[in-house]
């Protein structure tokens, strides 16, 4: 068993399952799912658990058809994603749709999870990811915060920065200089 | 009132094109070449130097392990892929360039300084204790030349 690969927090999984044969139904339907999971346990477990809400099918009366991984294109290429999402807040059920550029569906969909803990406080177990789409055409890119990488030539200094020393001293006898 | 000049600073933007030095991660004190601005915090590079043990293969890079040097390889189309960012290194010269630059020399003198041997060290001191005589021999000099206030 493949647990998830080392320095990576999330996997894209494809997991196909189907309700048991039975006498009544010898060929049941064959569901499909793209689910992001750190390992292949929690894969399938999320796969029951949203097949669950959709259909009348139980990890006790079906079975995992395949599981495997799906691995990106093109991973050195930075890329747009738009991610649906809807996630449980304290107070409510909420829908939405964010983007992000990084080089993988799965990079992408860390960054959410990091997103929603950051601003919502929102766990893994109360967000669900819906849908993620490569944005192609850069003007259906509808994020402010996003169309702004985009502009060309886009260049803009680093104007404040201080450099770590090599030796780590609590205290230094000078002022870093942060200039440039 | 007086006229004052003020000059914008002249800050090394980062930019496509622009050639980074890693200050940390498994490619520490090697160069390479922003080839897209992910974010405002991360850049793809890829540094295709001639030599072995100085190319940086293509991955994100967070700016805060970067220091941006002068370097810029102009006209660098933006994800420009490793064959042609190593033919423009080539062509602007990037490794002949940054060999000479002041940075390159004070890191590679240190290194040098770092992996000498003990009698090695009593050579650096003894030469500099004759250059230091030298001076000083030269200053007492001028010092009995110059006029006594």
């Amino acid at each position: 068993m493949t647990f998830g690969r080392p320095g990576r927090r999330l996997t894209e999984y494809q997991v196909i399952g189907r309700h048991l044969p039975t006498e009544a139904n010898p060929t049941p339907k064959l569901y499909r799912m793209r689910i992001f999971a750190p390992n292949t346990v929690v894969a399938k477990s999320r796969f029951w658990y949203f097949l669950m809400q959709l259909r009348k099918v139980k990890k006790a009366n079906g079975e995992i058809v395949s599981l495997n991984v799906i691995s990106e294109k093109r991973p050195l290429k930075v890329k747009t994603f738009g991610v649906w999402i809807r996630y449980d807040s304290r107070s409510g059920t909420h829908n939405m749709y964010k983007e992000f550029r990084e080089m993988s569906r799965t990079e992408a969909v860390e960054a959410l999870y990091q997103d929603m803990a950051a601003r919502h406080r929102a766990r893994f177990g109360s967000i669900h990811v819906l849908k993620v789409v490569e944005v192609e055409n850069s003007e259906s890119i509808r994020r402010p915060y996003i169309k702004q990488l985009l502009q060309k030539d886009l260049k803009f200094p680093l104007p404040h920065r201080s450099v770590k020393p090599s030796g780590k001293k609590l205290y230094a006898y000078s002022r870093p200089s942060t200039f440039a | 009132m007086a006229d004052i000049d003020v000059k914008v600073a002249q800050w090394k933007l980062v930019e496509v094109g622009r050639v980074v030095l890693i200050r940390s991660g498994p490619f520490t004190g090697k160069l390479a070449a922003i080839v897209e601005i992910v974010d405002h915090r991360r850049v793809l590079v890829d540094g295709p130097s001639t030599e072995e043990n100085k190319i940086v293969p293509r991955h994100v890079l967070p700016l805060a392990h970067a220091t941006l040097t002068h370097f810029v390889i102009p006209q660098l189309p933006r994800a420009a892929g490793t064959g042609p960012v190593r033919k423009l290194w080539q062509k602007n010269e990037i490794d002949g360039k940054w060999a000479k630059s002041s940075i390159a020399q004070k890191t590679d003198r240190a290194e040098r300084r770092k992996n000498l041997n003990d009698f090695e060290r009593f050579k650096v001191l003894r030469l500099r204790k004759q250059a230091r005589y030298e001076v000083q021999k030269a200053h007492a000099k001028l010092r009995a030349a110059a006029p006594k206030a």
